[in-house]
């Protein structure tokens, strides 16, 4: 595997080796050092074109706990703001010799259009509505961490699944490992033909007793001005998940940033059955195994030659 | 003064007092002998092998294979094993002059005609600044007189600088050489300016050229929205925004009695509509591309603006192959390319920030007989037919083998693979949907109107 653009780069396969490496370094992030030196000398490049708190901090923490040199480009504030093209920008970092470039963007297929011209690895950190796959392998193993596997489970995705890339990463990623997945939502917010991706789709929540996760969408208020739900107090009394609407051994979990009050209850987050902290959690480790697996793992050799370090190995 | 195209009328009752539509440069009448060629003109009902002898630029002889002997001066192509055709007529091109001459002009907008196999043009007027008066007009055609390969006419639009707003000054448009009215690039979002566009179009002539769209229902729509833009999780334009909107002007041309094209049919509920508006004896006339007859939205996947990025957008394979019926039966009346050239900056972006369109004139023909004709989805006939009369809904007949005639034809070895854009392009932009693909049929030399236009450049001639 040379990129991580898609949850179609993954296998079953694949991602179980990615999530037993992800809980190696989960045990070395409870030590008092906290750093590997698997990336030492090699640069890792973060490249945002969109405000992020979670994913940004999470991978150049990722990078610096395998002790590589991380160059953060945030848009704003950079050349991007004077107009330079995606593909100037990318040439100009690349001066830099990076081993991984980790690009959020606001249209779908820019990680893809990057891998095709850098030699670095390329890993997708969110591009428009398309793909999110770290959130979607990192969701996968917070749900490991509390349940295990989540062959045979039921899970309801539920709410904006049309702008959303988590959701098409997830309903990807979750399908791949087993589960059977239900998307629910208001018509307007449904993907026309999303259901040629072997999901159900459903416009209420009845029946919603029957999932064993339940994963929430940020329900984003410019929404409304565009006709896409009436009101969110319409919105909310439809398909706002709180405590009353779920029994007691479900699970609910968020990408975050959360509306309280609007798709969940406030109640639901400060409950044990809430996995949000532990999806923030996960964050780090997946990421520093997925850059582990791509540069150091992926085949080709470290450029200070140690090679593959043993996990657990303090610096 | 323009130079004015010999054969068509320069004025008088054959084209209403009109300038001649169609303009290009001057140069040396064609003194051809191509030998042994399969000739086809389906219109004209000439087919087989013959010698085909070109005289100062006229057909003058068509007669067995063999029996016409080379005077002096006339170049010789042994021709045996290759096709003659009539040259095909795209009534749906953008050359992007004035004002974008990067991506292309009229000197390469017309070599990439020629070396697609066309002798005639229509350009479209959404140039920058758009084409909306007579002065402008004149200034093309002058142009044109210069440096044109292929003889090429003009249109103008509907609303001046295709704001939608007001009709331009359509009958001095006219006097001065447009021959069709678009605002293509756009649609005509008010239903009371295309009213009042058609009333007026019963005094001036020319067919109103539509690009169907409704801007409410296609939004920040990218392609076509379905089942894969619901994976790609990019903004899709429901088929339903283009035929509603040919519903509506169908009505309104039906109503008026007022002559309509549209541009670039994509989808069957748009076919639909067509069918019903021609049965209910509405002047409405219809184009195709080859991107839509060839490929789908499947092809989206890879994400490649350059390739796969238009307006309308690819459609489904049920559109596609609805499509290829409504060429059969007679409901779409012509293949035009909607030619569209954009440069690398513009197409090497994010999918969603790419500019619309891709490029057709190089490849129409080979890449049709390619996918559609060798595997014996639609007949060579009927390819050629459709490709040479796209001229006639805007009074320009097909051009013809017939002895008499200005030679207007192209040859084309049905046998040559080529690699597209391997060598190069004639236009200035490389954003073919074809590019990189292996095509069969490949153009060796185009007549335009009695001229060379074009010859491959690794196809040579004998001189007798």
């Amino acid at each position: 595997m040379k990129h991580l653009l898609s949850i179609d780069d993954l296998d079953p396969e694949r991602i179980e080796s990615l999530l037993d490496r992800a809980e190696s370094f989960a045990e070395v992030s409870k030590r008092d050092i906290k750093k590997v030196p698997a990336l030492r000398g090699r640069t890792v490049v973060t490249l945002f074109y969109e405000a992020s708190t979670r994913t940004s901090s999470s991978f150049e923490l990722a990078a610096k706990r395998l002790s590589a040199d991380v160059v953060s480009v945030k848009a704003s504030g950079s050349s991007v703001e004077k107009g330079e093209s995606l593909k100037d920008t990318v040439e100009t970092l690349s001066a830099y010799d990076p081993a991984a470039i980790v690009i959020r963007h606001p249209q779908a297929g820019a990680a893809q259009m990057l891998s095709q011209w850098v030699d670095a690895a390329v890993v997708n950190a969110g591009d428009g509505m398309h793909q999110h796959p770290s959130q979607a392998l990192l969701d996968l193993f917070a749900l490991r961490q509390r349940i295990g596997s989540v062959e045979g489970r039921k899970i309801w995705i539920v709410g904006d699944v049309l702008h959303s890339r988590v959701a098409r990463s997830n309903i990807q990623a979750f399908s791949m490992m087993g589960a059977e997945v239900t998307i629910a939502g208001p018509p307007t917010l449904m993907p026309r033909g999303i259901d040629a991706s072997g999901c159900e789709v459903r416009h209420s929540l009845d029946g919603i007793e029957e999932a064993d996760i339940v994963y929430l969408l940020r329900m984003q208020k410019e929404r409304m001005g565009e006709s896409f739900v009436p009101s969110i107090r319409e919105y909310a009394r439809l398909f706002q998940v709180n405590s009353r609407r779920l029994g007691p051994r479900q699970l609910v979990m968020h990408p975050g940033p959360v509306n309280r009050g609007v798709e969940i209850g406030g109640d639901v987050i400060d409950s044990d059955r809430c996995l949000i902290a532990d999806q923030v959690a996960s964050g780090l480790a997946v990421r520093m195994a997925i850059l582990f697996e791509l540069l150091a793992h992926g085949g080709e050799s470290s450029a200070v030659g140690e090679g593959p370090v043993p996990i657990g190995e303090p610096a | 003064m323009n130079e004015v195209i010999d054969g068509l009328p320069e004025d008088g009752a054959e084209n209403g007092g009109l300038p001649a539509p169609l303009i290009q440069r001057p140069g040396p009448e064609a003194n051809l002998l191509i030998r042994g060629a399969q000739l086809l003109d389906p219109t004209a009902g000439i087919e087989g092998s013959h010698d085909l002898l070109i005289e100062k630029g006229r057909v003058a002889r068509i007669a067995e294979t063999g029996s016409i002997e080379a005077t002096e001066g006339v170049e010789v192509i042994e021709a045996e094993g290759f096709h003659v055709f009539p040259a095909f007529f795209d009534p749906h091109v953008h050359f992007r002059t004035p004002g974008q001459e990067y991506k292309e002009d009229l000197e390469t907008g017309t070599r990439s005609a020629a070396a697609g196999g066309y002798a005639g043009v229509i350009a479209m007027a959404n140039t920058s600044p758009p084409v909306s008066t007579a002065e402008q007009i004149e200034a093309l055609r002058d142009r044109a007189s210069r440096v044109a390969s292929i003889p090429v006419g003009f249109s103008a639009t509907v609303t001046r600088d295709m704001k939608g707003e007001e009709l331009t000054d359509m009958a001095e448009l006219r006097q001065a050489g447009a021959v069709a009215f678009t605002d293509d690039g756009l649609p005509i979002a008010s239903a009371r300016i295309l009213r009042r566009a058609l009333q007026y179009q019963a005094m001036t002539g020319g067919r109103i050229a539509l690009h169907e769209e409704d801007p409410e229902l296609s939004g920040r729509g990218v392609m076509n929205e379905g089942v894969v833009s619901s994976e790609l999780g990019l903004r899709g334009v429901p088929s339903i925004s283009e035929s509603t909107m040919i519903g509506r002007d169908a009505a309104i041309a039906g109503y008026e009695g007022g002559a309509i094209q549209i541009q670039h049919l994509s989808a069957v509920e748009s076919i639909e509509q067509v069918r019903r508006a021609k049965a209910d004896g509405v002047d409405i006339t219809c184009e195709v591309t080859p991107h839509h007859l060839c490929m789908t939205d499947e092809a989206v996947r890879d994400l490649n603006a350059s390739k796969h990025k238009m307006n309308p957008p690819l459609r489904t394979e049920a559109d596609r192959q609805a499509l290829i019926e409504a060429l059969k039966d007679g409901t779409i009346d012509c293949i035009a390319t909607d030619h569209a050239p954009h440069a690398a900056h513009e197409k090497e972006v994010p999918y969603e920030a790419a500019n619309m369109g891709v490029t057709g004139l190089e490849t129409a023909f080979a890449s049709v007989y390619t996918k559609l004709v060798v595997p014996g989805t639609i007949s060579l006939e009927l390819l050629v037919e459709k490709l040479g009369c796209g001229g006639i809904p805007f009074g320009i007949e097909p051009f013809t083998l017939a002895e008499g005639s200005r030679a207007s034809l192209c040859l084309i070895d049905l046998e040559a693979e080529w690699v597209v854009g391997e060598d190069g392009y004639e236009s200035r932009s490389g954003n073919s949907w074809c590019a990189g693909e292996q095509l069969r049929g490949r153009v060796l030399v185009t007549l335009a109107d009695g001229q060379v236009a074009y010859r491959l450049r690794t196809f040579s001639l004998g001189v007798a």
